[in-house]
């Protein structure tokens, strides 16, 4: 029943850095995991598989995960509550523990029209929520309906929250069900404000849980601006904007969005028990975010 | 015709759990035929809650109580008792829940269930609407339907999607329905309710009644004294 290394580090209060792959939609998954391997196995505590992120089918989270163990890397398991119903997550859940798996997130997902998938049945019969209990069910020996589990998993259960969503009292609403389902730590929505995220980390000091600061690294000024106009509760403020018009090359390169993710968290680190990198595909400036962070 | 069945009692008197007063609305419609409403059961109800403690502000039986216009002129005729009350009780299907919520800015809860019809309609002549989910859960919504209203059918609070206008990610030009739950929740002062966990959906009770199921021969065959068709209206 050994721990997973990203619950000993932010049990023991040191700053955690988790990264993030989204595998590919077919099954040339190589590239990533080099990559994951190249950059992120040295850089980061664990690595989140993303599910069919963005309602997009791809190659699953599950496999991804047990792939990264397979190149020495720590997989956190995202579980999105769309596409399964609780027989299959949970189904799942033991598998993944079965393949050696014990960080999972818990997310509700997003609503399948949003994806290229439209016509396809969304499922919700659990939401992170519930899905948080159920995992916690079943580290209790016993199933969604009460049946009794032969050989007993644990995990090391995560959950996200929005800290920039208005009006903020939902999220945290939300934040205490979620822990009280089971949620031992949090990685957020993408967070640029620094005040906003101290404003934030306030609030939820009261929960004593790990957050990780979520960060979505900046690619272009046009992505920050759709970013603004189109993700909930994510605001590029107007200043990185200009940061990233400043120097063509530079942003292109990721030099200008490792810097602004490295000014960030330099500040952050002090507030909040690690970061959640979103690369997006830019696994090979997470070395510079860590460098310029002062994170080693 | 919509149908209904009482809630256990012991889940009423928890949704009524700190709210003393309680004002009873009943619906004389397909609620009265199932027994869910109509004078008699109102008063019965009203009977029980008073030995469980609860005072009754009043009692208000509504021919049909999705109708909006009906329910609000009635009910207006009695504001008085109302605002005395900290809660209504609603006796009716999930419509009628939401349509005295709509009409009335207090916590309401419902005494009753909406079971599933298996595709027979029920009567919406409003922009409410019941999913006859079989396990009502207005009383923790303020009165507004997430399984209807939400995209996803959550019951557990607002998803991560929400715009930063408050509506819908999925439909844009509508308010997420979990945002709205929140800002009534917020306006009653019960945001309390928003923290109580809710158990997945049982979604066995939503398959329709096996006799909604059977042929037309089939129920021509069955031996008469096992009267099935009527069954999940008793
Ligand atoms: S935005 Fe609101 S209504 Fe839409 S799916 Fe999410 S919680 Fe449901």
């Amino acid at each position: 029943m050994s721990l997973s290394d990203l619950q000993k580090k932010v049990e023991a209060g040191d700053f955690a850095v988790t990264g993030e792959i989204g595998p590919p939609k077919g099954v040339n998954v190589d590239k990533c995991m080099e990559e994951a391997e190249k950059y992120l196995k040295d850089t980061c505590t664990a690595v989140n598989v993303t599910d069919n992120q963005s309602s997009v089918m791809r190659f699953g989270s599950l496999a991804g995960c047990r792939m990264l163990i397979d190149r020495g890397l720590e997989p956190v398991l995202q579980m999105v509550c769309r596409d399964r119903n609780s027989i299959a997550l949970q189904s799942d859940a033991l598998s993944a523990y079965g393949l050696g798996i014990r960080n999972v997130l818990a997310i509700t997902g997003d609503h399948q029209s949003l994806g290229d998938h439209p016509q396809a049945a969304g499922v919700f019969d659990l939401d992170s929520v519930s899905l948080l209990r159920t995992l916690s069910l079943l580290e209790q020996g016993k199933d969604a309906s009460g049946g009794e589990l032969d050989g007993v998993p644990t995990f090391f259960k995560g959950a996200v929250v929005t800290p920039c969503s208005d009006p903020i009292e939902p999220q945290l609403i939300k934040m205490e069900k979620k822990i009280e389902a089971g949620a031992q730590f949090f990685q957020t929505q993408a967070v640029y404000d620094i005040k906003q995220f101290e404003t934030f980390m306030k609030k939820v000091e009261q929960f004593k849980v790990p957050v990780l600061a979520g960060q979505v690294i900046l690619k272009s000024v046009g992505m920050a601006r759709f970013m603004n106009a189109n993700v909930a509760g994510v605001q590029v403020p107007e200043t990185l904007i200009q940061e990233l018009k400043k120097d063509k090359e530079a942003t292109k390169s990721g030099k200008t969005g490792a810097a602004i993710c490295a000014d960030f968290l330099k500040e952050a680190k002090a507030m909040c028990q690690g970061a959640h990198l979103m690369t997006l595909g830019w696994d090979h400036i997470v070395p510079d975010i860590i460098a310029g962070a002062e994170l080693q | 015709m919509l149908v209904s069945e009482m809630k256990p009692h012991e889940e009423v008197l928890t949704l009524l759990k700190g709210s003393d007063n309680v004002y009873l609305v009943g619906c004389n419609g397909c609620a009265e035929v199932c027994q869910t409403g109509g004078p008699e059961v109102a008063a019965e109800l009203a009977d029980k809650l008073q030995k469980d403690g609860k005072v009754i502000a009043g009692t208000t039986n509504i021919d049909f109580l999705c109708n909006k216009v009906l329910a609000g002129t009635r009910l207006i005729r009695d504001i008085d008792s109302i605002n005395k009350a900290d809660a209504l009780l609603v006796l009716s299907c999930g419509i009628g829940v939401q349509v005295v919520a709509s009409v009335v800015d207090m916590p309401v809860f419902p005494a009753a269930n909406t079971k599933s019809m298996g595709g027979a309609p029920g009567l919406w002549p409003g922009e409410e609407k019941c999913g006859q989910c079989g396990n009502c859960l207005l009383g923790y919504t303020g009165g507004i339907c997430p399984i209807t209203g939400c995209a996803k059918s959550l019951v557990n609070g607002q998803c991560g999607g929400t715009t930063d206008d408050g509506d819908c990610e999925v439909e844009n030009d509508r308010p997420c329905t979990w945002a709205q739950i929140y800002q009534r929740l917020k306006t009653v002062n019960r945001l309390d309710l928003l923290k109580n966990f809710m158990e997945p959906r049982d979604k066995s009770a939503l398959l329709p009644n096996v006799a909604t199921r059977k042929t037309l021969y089939w129920a021509v065959d069955q031996d008469v004294s096992e009267p099935a068709a009527t069954e999940g209206c008793e």
